[in-house]
């Protein structure tokens, strides 16, 4: 089971701030992830419709969309920063 | 090294005020080393008086992890004697202090420049987004981030 997590605009879509799911194993990128994410419902659709811009995070690090998501056991998901 | 000439670095995500005078004199306590500090604080403006208040939300854990990663970049880059780097979240009226970051150092370029780098990465890299509460008493929609930041931190 991997935790994802949510937060911002994209937890409010989504609808929960966090969930254990068992992701498909032929999901290899986070490009790969945000595109399987889609498929999942009307909320998620809304959530990752621009998946582009959606930043993730492994294991509390930034990851890019073509890293490799084996190994993490926790994945987030949120817009653009806006801190400082 | 003598313990007096290692940096001094402080990370710290709250959601109570923090104190500028109390956050300095804890970098510069015992030390006679220090030529130059530079206190940047980051306000809470009332966008023309429409504000109420900022909703902060972080993701606790890679907030603080992430602040330390940039810092430890500023403390490899530049001969810095001391950094802080203080961040709110939760509700925040304007007038109040978001954010604190203080850089110390022998003389003030390599003050002056890590304090700008930690402000550019903390707004581009650290996990907090902003909500705005407006005074009509709606909640108004998530601050957009700007591509300016992103333009001030490629600069480094």
């Amino acid at each position: 089971m991997t935790k994802l997590v949510y937060f911002a605009w994209v937890r409010e879509r989504v609808g929960k701030s966090d969930e254990m799911v068992d992701l498909p194993p032929r999901l290899v990128t986070v490009a790969d992830l945000l595109a399987w994410q889609q498929t999942r419902g009307e909320e998620y659709e809304h959530a990752f419709a621009e998946a582009s811009v959606i930043r993730v995070a492994l294991d509390k690090r930034h990851a890019a969309h073509d890293a490799l998501i084996a190994g993490a056991g926790e994945i987030a998901f949120f817009p653009p920063m806006t801190g400082g | 090294m003598p313990a007096s000439s290692r940096p001094y670095s402080t990370i710290r995500i709250q959601s109570e005020p923090f104190d500028i005078p109390a956050e300095t004199a804890r970098l510069t306590a015992g030390r006679t080393d220090i030529g130059g500090i530079i206190t940047f604080a980051g306000l809470c403006r009332d966008e023309g008086g429409r504000l109420k208040a900022l909703e902060l939300e972080h993701y606790p854990g890679m907030a603080e992890e992430e602040i330390a990663r940039v810092a430890e970049s500023a403390l490899a880059r530049w001969p810095l004697m001391g950094l802080t780097a203080i961040h709110r979240h939760g509700l925040i009226k304007p007038g109040e202090d978001i954010v604190l970051v203080i850089a110390a150092s022998a003389h003030r370029r390599a003050a002056f420049e890590a304090a700008d780098f930690m402000m550019d990465y903390l707004k581009t890299r650290a996990p907090f987004w902003k909500r705005e509460h407006l005074l009509d008493g709606s909640t108004g929609g998530w601050v957009e981030a700007k591509a300016e930041d992103d333009v001030a931190a490629a600069r480094w």
